[in-house]
């Protein structure tokens, strides 16, 4: 990361080496190459996110400019509204399964699948396919599969002789269901992870457990996961910033509802803000989504700083 | 247990997890071919007869492919802005040394770490303000804007790699920096450009969220708006539905099967790297 490649410089006096970068056209290149990079992020990554602390501080409906201060009063309304509470409460949900129980599963099939074979491949590649389609169309074929009328788990409750659940609309059911479809989706994409670093757990090492009489299972717990613990550690990462970040299945699934239940943070921020033009207020979940992220992520980067130097 | 009855065991469960995928797909694929009847009362298995029907109907109208059209050139500008912004930043960082350069560095892979969720407001407002609402802009530029940081960390390493001699005997020869960027740089990075490329293209190829919230013009729609309409106007017709959704999917999936290798290098290579 850290090594710069530049050409041999020789020892010249100063103008020399400014005649020799001008023909050379480093400054050239810098000046041409570089800004366009610049501008862009700049201008939509980093300037929308200093607007959101900006705009949080007023009532504003989005147009013409932001003239009705009222500090801090968009968080007392976000603390105090209740669906913001069900918001953050079904993030950590995400959160918890994500890591409690998608990537144990991950972590699993990795290793039953993660040896170059062509059958491995294979169902490397199926439990891979979520991950590549588009979280709104996984969430459309799911509300299908829940459907209380036509869907998979309608037909299984009627052959057991059962009423048929509405999954979707009761808001019992309603997140876990989302919750099911998120572990469905995106477990494919730790196992990667997994493989492409038990891969590369030299196999002498595995040869050696093997002829010392470890079994598989020891194997895998004493060298195969502790010799990935990057792995882990960097699929965790990815787990919580994308659980904070869901939005797109839960639109075509519940949007939201029942009664307001299975919100996420960026599906609060969206109806609440956007959809009713309260610029200012879904600034202010926009702010808290943001301080979350990156707080997470340095809280995240020191607990486990060891394990990453290693 | 001798090795042959554990792996067999092991295949069985692999497919038996690989059914449980790849179930809520093929109910898909399925259930367009079935009527809305046969539907409910055989909602998983194969259609009783294979009436292409509803495929065909959405195949003959016209909105389908306009949703895929406007998808298709929105991913390519997507993919072709990152490479070329992308790649010429990355070359500046790897190749010239300059004071404030591993600042401007790290300010450009700030983006690793920022939610783009939470920058959706008031980027609405900007793309609004730049009167770039109801265009193709609106979606291209934020998201080449969003892909970039991991496009420089992933193409800067790759050029960090490239041997150095060649560029010392280059600019002996008196070529420039940007001839060298352009007629050594790039052809030799393929392999790099080809995973950004194929991975910007899934990820645009699948947004929602940000093309939802800058057009409203149905005519500029991408195929993720495109299939919300379409629920919103079929509702219940979910044989409509899931055969919409099974040809809207497909192309990604064959796209996969196709570069595979790129999208897995992709993740895996900025998973390890970011």
């Amino acid at each position: 990361m850290t090594t710069t490649t530049r050409p041999a410089v020789h020892k010249r006096g100063t103008t020399d080496r400014i005649k020799k970068n001008l023909v050379s056209g480093k400054l050239a290149a810098v000046l041409l190459l570089l800004p366009p990079a610049l501008i862009v992020f700049s201008l939509f990554v980093i300037l929308p996110l200093v607007d959101a602390a900006y705009y949080s501080g007023f009532s504003w409906n989005g147009y013409g400019a932001p003239s009705d201060f009222v500090g801090m009063q968009n968080y007392a309304r976000l603390l105090d509204h209740s669906v913001f509470h069900t918001a953050l409460w079904n993030t950590a949900k995400l959160i918890i399964v994500s890591i409690v129980i998608q990537m144990p599963i991950a972590l699993g099939l990795a290793l039953l699948v993660y040896k170059k074979t062509p059958t491995n491949t294979l169902f490397r590649l199926v439990f891979f396919l979520p991950y590549i389609l588009a979280e709104v169309a996984a969430g459309l074929i799911w509300s299908f599969v829940f459907d209380g009328d036509y869907g998979i788990t309608a037909s299984i409750f009627q052959s057991l002789g059962q009423e048929s659940v509405y999954v979707l609309s009761d808001s019992q059911w309603a997140f876990p269901a989302i919750m099911t479809v998120i572990v469905w989706k995106y477990f494919g994409f730790h196992m990667m992870i997994y493989i492409a670093a038990l891969q590369g757990v030299p196999k002498d090492l595995i040869e050696a457990a093997k002829l010392e009489g470890a079994k598989t299972r020891q194997i895998a717990l004493f060298i195969q996961i502790p010799m990935i613990k990057h792995a882990l550690v960097v699929s965790g990462f990815f787990a919580i910033i994308g659980s904070l970040q869901i939005f797109d299945i839960i639109i075509p699934m519940t949007n939201g509802g029942p009664s307001n239940s299975t919100h996420t943070i960026v599906t609060y921020l969206y109806t609440f803000g956007l959809s009713r033009l309260n610029i200012g207020f879904g600034s202010a979940a926009a702010v808290v989504l943001f301080v979350l992220a990156i707080g997470i992520a340095f809280f995240y980067q020191r607990a486990t700083g060891k394990e990453n130097k290693a | 247990m001798n090795t042959t009855t554990r792996n067999t065991f092991r295949v069985i469960f692999l497919i038996l997890i690989a059914g449980l995928v790849i179930a809520p797909l093929l109910a898909s694929f399925f259930g367009g071919f079935k009527s809305n009847a046969e539907l409910r009362i055989n909602p998983l298995w194969l259609p009783t007869s294979w009436d292409p029907k509803n495929y065909v109907s959405i195949f003959l109208d016209g909105s389908f492919w306009r949703y895929m059209g406007n998808s298709f050139f929105i991913s390519s500008m997507t993919v072709l802005l990152t490479l070329i912004v992308g790649a010429a930043a990355a070359y500046v960082f790897a190749q010239i040394k300059f004071l404030g350069s591993k600042m401007i560095l790290s300010y450009l892979l700030l983006g690793l770490m920022f939610p783009f969720a939470a920058a959706i407001l008031p980027l609405f407002i900007k793309v609004r303000d730049l009167g770039l609402l109801d265009t193709y802009w609106a979606v291209i530029l934020p998201q080449t804007a969003f892909g970039l940081s991991l496009a420089i960390l992933l193409f800067k390493a790759f050029f960090d790699q490239l041997p150095k001699e060649l560029f010392e005997a280059a600019y002996v020869d008196g070529c420039s920096y940007l001839r060298f960027f352009w007629s050594f740089t790039l052809p030799l990075s393929t392999p790099i450009l080809a995973t950004v490329g194929v991975f910007v293209f899934v990820q645009s190829w699948n947004n929602f969220l940000l093309p939802l919230i800058v057009l409203n013009d149905r005519s500029l729609y991408t195929w993720p708006l495109g299939m919300m309409q379409f629920q919103g106007e079929y509702l219940t017709e979910w044989n409509m539905i899931l055969a919409f959704v099974t040809l809207t999917i497909t192309p990604a999936v064959i796209f996969f099967l196709a570069a595979q290798k790129y999208i897995v290098a992709g993740l895996t290579g900025g998973s390890v790297k970011g």
